[in-house]
């Protein structure tokens, strides 16, 4: 809340800037291991790995889950590392920036109660909604549409407008 | 010849950190900087999305045409269209509602916001649930709409890649000019100490 004790916030980067560096760092991925930049994957992931640990068998024979498993152990996945990395590249640029700060973003706008329940409802429905895609924004959207696929452009096309929909029914922050 | 198919830690670590580190300095940790794009105020994600789109796909082909990159080895997602239209608009509800995507929420955590590991909460769960009810009905609602002769423009609809990526550079070019005379009409683009100050009562 208070602005007095805050360091320099340095400015974000001209779009055009971010998205020449986030295209040639999609560009080494997809060079590098053959598929693009993700997310969605390694919750889905983790979900795997808590089922082997509950419920092992039920896990292993499972419709879904069960061919994820056996394609070898679901934490020690790419897509995990690479979501530690964002962890961590997203952290040091937060703090190289100034820009680093806890806070419960939106508790001033729609109070602390409502944005706790939105965060978690709107988490369910794309965490949700990237399996029933195969992917989300970055999986599907920006990595599937870099490689010309069908998929990812509808995929834009109706969750961008869908967003705009919804956008105006919840204020969300 | 490219791809190195290289699924280890060291790579997955690498791409994850350029990833994060471009994230966060576009300003997506911020629910509020994202959510600007759908009120049309700010359009960082569009024009950071079709940048980034254009630079890789031209940076494909070049490494193709120039025979570095092995022909139909990289990874393009199966052309189910209904599935990705189903997910894409739970997606953006879920986008709408809570303010992040999957990925920028993990960049919103690591700038800070107790909301986004709140918002990646609720995307385990969502991804849980998933699984729970996986069954005929959510398998076939996956594979729904699928193009028989392909996955990418040229496959299924015999655009070159060339053609394509002209397309996108025209899109590209459009979401520049149009985003910026939408932000010069709503306010401007979302600053990074308006981010960092948090949604207030007026944004």
């Amino acid at each position: 809340m208070s602005t007095t004790t805050t360091p320099r916030v340095k400015p974000f980067w001209p779009p055009l800037v971010a998205g020449i560096v986030l295209g040639l760092a999609l560009l080494l991925t997809f060079v590098l291991s053959g598929h693009g930049l993700g997310a969605s994957g390694a919750a889905n992931d983790l979900v795997a790995t808590i089922g082997l640990q509950v419920a092992p068998e039920a896990t292993k024979a499972h419709a879904y889950l069960g061919p994820r498993v056996e394609e070898g152990n679901p934490i020690d996945s790419w897509m995990i590392w690479e979501i530690v990395g964002v962890a961590i590249g997203a952290l040091v640029a937060a703090f190289m920036a100034g820009r680093f700060r806890i806070q419960l973003d939106g508790e001033r706008s729609v109070g602390s109660r409502s944005r706790i329940v939105k965060a978690l409802a709107g988490g369910f429905l794309a965490g949700f909604g990237a399996r029933v895609a195969g992917g989300c924004t970055s999986g599907l959207g920006l990595s599937g549409a870099a490689a010309l696929g069908v998929a990812a452009f509808v995929f834009l096309g109706v969750f961008f407008a869908t967003g705009m929909i919804v956008s105006r029914l919840v204020k969300g922050v | 010849m490219f791809p190195l198919n290289d699924e280890g830690m060291l790579s997955g670590l690498l791409c994850g950190i350029l990833f994060g580190y471009v994230l966060e300095n576009a300003g997506f940790g911020s629910p509020v900087k994202l959510s600007a794009q759908f009120r049309l105020r700010d359009w960082a994600v569009f024009k950071v999305m079709f940048t980034a789109i254009v630079v890789a796909a031209a940076g494909l082909w070049a490494l193709r045409f120039f025979g570095y990159l092995r022909p139909d080895s990289i990874a393009v997602p199966q052309a189910a269209l209904v599935g990705a239209a189903v997910g894409g608009a739970l997606v953006g509800a879920g986008f709408a509602i809570g303010g992040y995507c999957p990925g920028t929420s993990v960049a919103g955590v690591f700038s800070g916001r107790i909301d986004a590991l709140v918002f990646v909460a609720g995307v385990v769960a969502g991804t849980a649930g998933f699984s729970a009810l996986y069954g005929a009905t959510l398998k076939s609602l996956k594979a729904a709409g699928l193009l028989v002769m392909g996955d990418t423009f040229a496959d299924a609809y015999e655009v070159p890649d060339a053609v394509m990526i002209g397309i996108l550079v025209a899109a590209l070019v459009a979401v520049f000019l149009l985003g910026s005379w939408f932000e010069r009409r709503k306010g401007g683009p979302v600053t990074a100490e308006e981010a960092v100050a948090g949604a207030c009562q007026t944004s």
